[in-house]
């Protein structure tokens, strides 16, 4: 479950975007593949689309444990 | 009755993918009258429709974005064109958000933030018949409350699949969304109104997951986009031969009939045989080619492969330079390198998009095969090769890897150059799988097949005419024993040209034969077919294929010079055109003009050098 969306700089336009796409606190999100060179881009399933993510990118995502119910 | 009233304004808005310009071909049947908003290089689509009540629609087609609070150029038109702000485009009369069914979560995002916008507004929600096979129910009506805007449901690829909308239309059905509470959270709301109105089975289609399963996996992925590649380059090379060779013989065919008729007047014979049909008829041989290579481009896009082949080789691509997202453009630019450059423009950052243009020339266009074919069938022996590989293919190959090759060695050395290492963005969308619509990709195939007959009938025709012309005049004095082309402006141009051209083993018909095919690369090959009928010593020379004519009278050294030539040589003024537009200025124009003239230099002075050495 996405935590935050963490700007590496000051108007960070990569972080704004994925805030944009629903990588929002308490959205559920899940790696569903990796590209064949170095696992990299990861694919990532937020909401009902997947979005490609070079490692950098991904790495703004900050994660948090799902409540157990 | 609304006949005089004067045309409403609509504007198509929606995110990426959500089949936004399918609809647009859908309601306005693909007549689109497309040019550039003023001062960028972004595509304005718009074409008119009439309601069944008789009213006048223009419609807008704007570029997909995911927000509003633009990350790329085609947003900020997007962005301003809604608000009204854009000088020249007046603010549309309404707003149709194009939502994609399937995909509410991503989509209906936007659809609020266009909602704050406080303009008239519709929402058409597409790809309703895909939502009802996955077992999506959306309750429309509370949709319809939820948004405080009417919701229609859309099939944009099915005949008759935008009568709601059109009706909606007619009925005026438009609304100005009720004012929303300020600073309220758009994410919270979209969760709000898809537990209100939608059921979701499962987030992603099934058939999706499976596909991808097999088409990203790191083996099996790369193994079937090097499938993918290998069938597209057999169908171009061997399903289109018998096509080829239909036009061919109907050109031919023609021209004889022609001459035959004009057999009293022999310089308008000799204008039309040896001028416009030994030209153009070389060339026009080339379109079956050309429409199966576009055909398999087009398939592949409506098809969301393309997205995944960026996945795939986005790593590769990235440490030589460029993105993933460069993959689309460059395999645009193996059938012609102006639609690939145009594609450049989804890509989102600045660097990696000129980085992309630069080298899209290299990618080898299918203008240069009509060059490639006829000096291979003429030099090249049809020999096997390990018993199953022949010759003439392996060195076609050859001849589009070391364009490929370059291409990477070019990007990784811009890259090099660049003074802003700050990080590239990829983040790009996987599109769900879709069948190609038959109806769209034979839309696309008839404009490609228009925009090169239409080259063939313009400039192509207009210089084969100017290079007969310079060719058969001033006509050789008296008592000449040489052909008469050797006594003309062009025998004079040509011969003072192989004082530059003669290092890399070009003769005087090769370089007369490159001024008019610095316009076109495949006019060098109908020019080379016009000077040699013309220098023909007799009829029947004349009358010779141009292979066999050139397979007589050329060195080895010198056809596979030529070759390497056309690997680099920036011989295309529309490519240089489209440069100049995308880039906004001449200075890119020159930088690429002048690394490619000089590549091809060096690559064909090496190559003749080291044959001549060799032989």
């Amino acid at each position: 479950m996405v935590g935050q969306v963490e700007d590496t700089e000051a108007g960070d336009v990569v972080a704004r975007r994925l805030r944009e796409l629903g990588f929002v606190a308490g959205e559920p999100v899940r790696v569903v593949a990796s590209g064949p060179f170095g696992r990299d881009p990861l694919l990532v399933q937020i909401g009902y689309t997947r979005f490609a993510l070079r490692r950098p990118e991904a790495a703004r995502v900050r994660l948090v444990d799902e409540p157990q119910p | 009755m609304n006949a005089t009233a004067p045309a409403l304004h609509a504007a198509l808005v929606g995110s990426p993918n959500c089949g936004k310009t399918a609809l647009f071909n859908r309601l306005t049947g693909g007549r689109a009258k497309v040019a550039n908003y003023a001062g960028v290089t972004i595509e304005r689509k718009e074409g008119r429709l009439e309601t069944p009540a008789g009213r006048q629609v223009r419609v807008l087609d704007l570029p997909g974005a995911y927000s509003l609070d633009a990350a790329s150029p085609d947003e900020v038109i997007t962005r301003d064109v809604c608000a009204g702000r854009l000088a020249g485009e007046a603010a549309p009369d309404l707003i149709v958000c194009v939502l994609d069914a399937t995909n509410l979560r991503l989509h209906l995002r936007l659809a609020l933030e266009l909602a704050q916008l406080g303009r008239p507004m519709l929402v058409a929600l597409n790809m309703m018949d895909v939502a009802q096979r996955r077992g999506i129910r959306i309750d429309i009506d509370r949709l319809q409350a939820g948004l405080g805007v009417p919701v229609v449901a859309t099939v944009a690829v099915r005949h008759g699949g935008a009568a709601d909308l059109l009706a909606a239309l007619d009925r005026g059905a438009a609304r100005v969304p009720p004012a929303a509470p300020a600073g309220g959270d758009l994410h919270a709301r979209v969760r709000a109104l898809l537990a209100e109105a939608v059921t979701m089975p499962r987030a992603t289609a099934a058939i999706d997951d499976a596909i991808d399963a097999v088409v990203l996996n790191r083996v099996a992925g790369l193994a079937i986009l090097a499938l993918v590649m290998f069938l597209i380059f057999q169908a171009v090379f061997s399903w289109a031969a018998p096509l080829q060779d239909a036009v061919a013989a109907g050109v031919a065919g023609a021209g004889e009939w022609v001459g035959s008729l004009l057999g009293s007047m022999p310089l308008l014979q000799s204008l039309v045989t040896d001028g416009i049909f030994a030209g153009l008829g070389t060339v026009l041989e080339f379109l079956p080619q050309i429409l199966v290579l576009f055909l398999f481009i087009l398939v592949l896009e409506e098809s969301g492969y393309l997205p995944r082949a960026a996945f795939l080789l986005d790593t590769l691509m990235f440490r030589a330079g460029l993105t993933g997202r460069s993959f689309i453009p460059l395999l645009s630019s193996f059938a012609c390198a102006i639609p690939g450059i145009m594609a450049t423009r989804s890509i989102a950052d600045p660097r990696d998009r000129l980085t992309t243009i630069l080298v899209a020339p290299l990618m080898t266009c299918s203008a240069r095969l009509p060059v490639y074919t006829l000096l291979i069938a003429a030099f090249i022996p049809r020999r096997d090769v390990f018993g199953i590989f022949n010759l003439q293919g392996i060195v076609l190959f050859v001849l589009y890897l070391a364009g490929i090759v370059s291409a990477l060695a070019v990007a990784w050395v811009i890259k090099r150059l660049q003074r802003d290492r700050s990080e590239h963005m990829l983040l790009m969308e996987l599109p769900s799988y879709r069948l190609p619509d038959p109806r769209s990709i034979l839309l696309g195939l008839w404009e490609r097949a228009l925009i090169f007959l239409r080259r063939v009938g313009g400039i192509l025709l207009s210089l084969t005419i100017l290079l007969w012309f310079l060719s058969s005049f001033p006509a050789p004095p008296e008592g000449a024993t040489l052909p008469p082309i050797d006594y003309s402006y062009a025998g004079h141009i040509g011969r003072w040209m192989t004082h530059v051209f003669a290092p890399i083993g070009f003769n005087w018909q090769i370089c007369i034969a490159l001024i008019p095919g610095l316009a076109a690369r495949e006019v060098a090959v109908s020019s080379l077919a016009t000077v040699y009928a013309l220098s023909a010593a007799s009829e029947e020379a004349a009358a010779a294929a141009l292979g066999t004519t050139i397979a007589a009278q050329w060195s080895l050294a010198t056809a596979l010079s030529l070759l390497a030539w056309y690997v680099f040589a920036p011989q295309c003024m529309s490519t240089l055109a489209v440069i100049r537009r995308e880039t906004n200025g001449w200075r890119y124009v020159w930088i690429s003009a002048v690394y490619l003239f000089a590549l091809a230099y060096l690559a064909s002075f090496i190559t003749y050098q080291l044959t001549l050495a060799l032989a």
